[in-house]
């Protein structure tokens, strides 16, 4: 399942550098691979997002397995965006890339969100995992929600008048943003009362022992 | 080359694009090597004979840069913002199809004193079209360079017989969400309005186009007849136009209306007043790497700076 889904990520990217050389990518290419890979960040982030959701869902724990992969896949996308920015349509114009940054909102959430997606992507490994420790590493991992929202914001203040798109990748972030609030408030009234002690909360995804853990979780979260 | 009735001509008849494009560049070339050696008497029956400048034409020849080549027949029509056919760069080649463009009329309104319905033919007949190589920048900060075909908007509004109360032009463009898919949703309010300053309207360089490339104009491209005023940014440049209304007041065009803090009614090309939310001192000439400084007017300041002198540019962007 992994290498397949690995590869289905890596489709845009490879159809990207098909169209690059075929001249497929229309009038204003730069434009295009830009817009392009802004795209697929957002994508791929929404996709990380969805997975702890679709898991309670489906009752599916081995989908967790995959999440690492869609986040790396989101900053690998973020990645190629900011390169195509600062190499391709700044041409390393460092003065005009900083003054972007500093003195348009929508270049500053947007490298910001980079910023944050950095070190998330950095301590992605198993062993970074166990330094930390589940719980520290967790409440890190909380900011690809910040990163998220600031990327929608960076789409919304892009645009000039058609804000469909980045109100549809908004209006994803927050169903999936309500569906852990309201999840993790449901497990909280759950857990206190059986479990007689204080704190006894599950931490929402031990990242260490995925799939056990990810199903006993999933029974005491589960509706019945 | 002239074209009088543009539905009239063959394909036929048309120049191949290549030796098209090669015959401008002689004739930029040759021109430019005129001027250069102070013999722009020469240069200046060479322009002329080759039918497709007047005086203004002369002037723009001038003003534009040896660098300024040709953006390709493709690019021109396949690039396009008409939000009428959708928000996407190539929605308006995809789906312009639709649009009627005969029969089409153009309403007079306001104050002149030659109101009136008046058909696309009958003012094809009489305002006989002309070439006209303008640099085109958009407020989103690319730019191209066409060859659009053409008859000078002073002429139409002169003809018009505007009073002396006219002190504004109000374009309107089709409103017709059959024809103009775009429409049925709400990105702007439709249909889409422009405005110019009557001096503005009457300058020169301000035309009115019905064809590129010397081909009759493509849909997507505003067919069959749509405003050009090359150095202000793209989106005045109203197209599609079914109606046009001298006022004494200054109109409120769409996109000054939709936000009104990032769009204003002068809009002209400057690249010392960013978009509030992007820099305008450069752009990228479509076929181009590297961007390239934008200027000021679009580079037409020697021709239409004095229209402005006095006025904060800054305020009334």
């Amino acid at each position: 399942m992994r290498l397949s889904v690995f590869l289905l990520a890596l489709f845009p990217f490879a159809w990207m550098v098909y169209h690059a050389v075929t001249g497929g990518l229309g009038t204003n290419p730069i434009e295009a691979v830009t817009h392009r890979t802004g795209w697929w960040t957002l994508a791929f982030l929404m996709l990380t997002l969805a997975v702890t959701p679709l898991r309670q869902l489906l009752g599916w724990g081995p989908l967790i397995k995959l999440r690492r992969m869609l986040g790396l896949f989101a900053f690998f996308y973020a990645s190629l965006h900011f390169a195509i920015y600062v190499g391709i349509d700044q041409f390393f114009a460092l003065d005009y890339i900083l003054e972007d940054i500093m003195d348009r909102p929508y270049i500053t959430v947007g490298f910001a969100a980079l910023l944050i997606l950095l070190p998330l992507a950095a301590t992605s490994t198993k062993k970074m995992i166990k330094r930390l420790g589940g719980k520290r590493w967790n409440r890190l991992h909380k900011l690809v929600y910040v990163a998220a929202a600031l990327g929608v914001l960076h789409f919304l203040w892009l645009v000039k008048a058609d804000t469909r798109e980045p109100t549809i990748f908004g209006a994803i972030l927050v169903a999936l943003l309500g569906f852990r609030l309201v999840s993790e408030r449901l497990r909280r009234f759950r857990i206190r009362p059986t479990a007689g002690g204080r704190r006894l909360r599950v931490s929402p995804e031990p990242p260490r022992v995925e799939s056990r853990a990810g199903r006993v979780k999933l029974k005491s979260a589960s509706p019945r | 080359m002239l074209i009088k009735r543009p539905a009239d001509i063959r394909e036929s008849e048309v120049t191949n694009e290549q030796l098209y494009i090669d015959r401008r560049k002689f004739i930029t070339t040759v021109a430019g090597a005129g001027a250069g050696l102070g013999l722009a008497a020469t240069a200046g029956p060479l322009l002329a004979c080759s039918g497709d400048t007047r005086a203004a034409g002369g002037a723009i020849e001038e003003a534009g840069r040896q660098d300024d080549e040709l953006t390709p027949f493709e690019d021109v029509t396949s690039y396009n913002n008409f939000y009428e056919f959708g928000t996407g760069k190539d929605d308006p080649a995809k789906n312009a199809h639709t649009l009627r463009t005969r029969p089409w009329t153009v309403t007079v309104e306001g104050e002149c004193n030659k109101p009136g319905v008046y058909d696309i033919d009958d003012i094809l007949k009489r305002f006989p079209a002309e070439e006209r190589i303008y640099r085109l920048r958009c407020v989103e900060a690319w730019s191209m360079v066409i060859p659009w075909m053409g008859f000078p908007l002073a002429d139409l509004i002169k003809s018009l017989e505007p009073t002396s109360q006219a002190k504004f032009v109000e374009f309107r463009t089709l409103l017709d969400p059959d024809q103009m898919p775009g429409q049925r949703r709400r990105v702007l309010e439709w249909p889409y309005v422009e405005g110019l300053r009557m001096d503005e309207a009457m300058h020169p360089l301000a035309i009115f186009s019905v064809g590129l490339y010397g081909k009759v104009l493509p849909n997507q491209n505003g067919a069959p007849i749509r405003l050009v005023v090359p150095w202000k940014y793209g989106f005045k440049s109203i197209k599609s136009v079914v109606s046009l209304r001298f006022t004494r007041d200054m109109p409120l065009n769409s996109w000054a209306k939709s936000i009104p803090n990032e769009y204003g009614f002068y809009a002209n090309v400057n690249p010392e007043v960013d978009h509030p939310r992007w820099s305008q001192a450069r752009e990228r000439r479509i076929g181009e790497l590297r961007k390239r400084p934008t200027l000021m007017f679009n580079g037409y300041a020697e021709q239409v700076a004095s229209l402005y002198s006095g006025l904060d540019l800054r305020k009334y962007y």
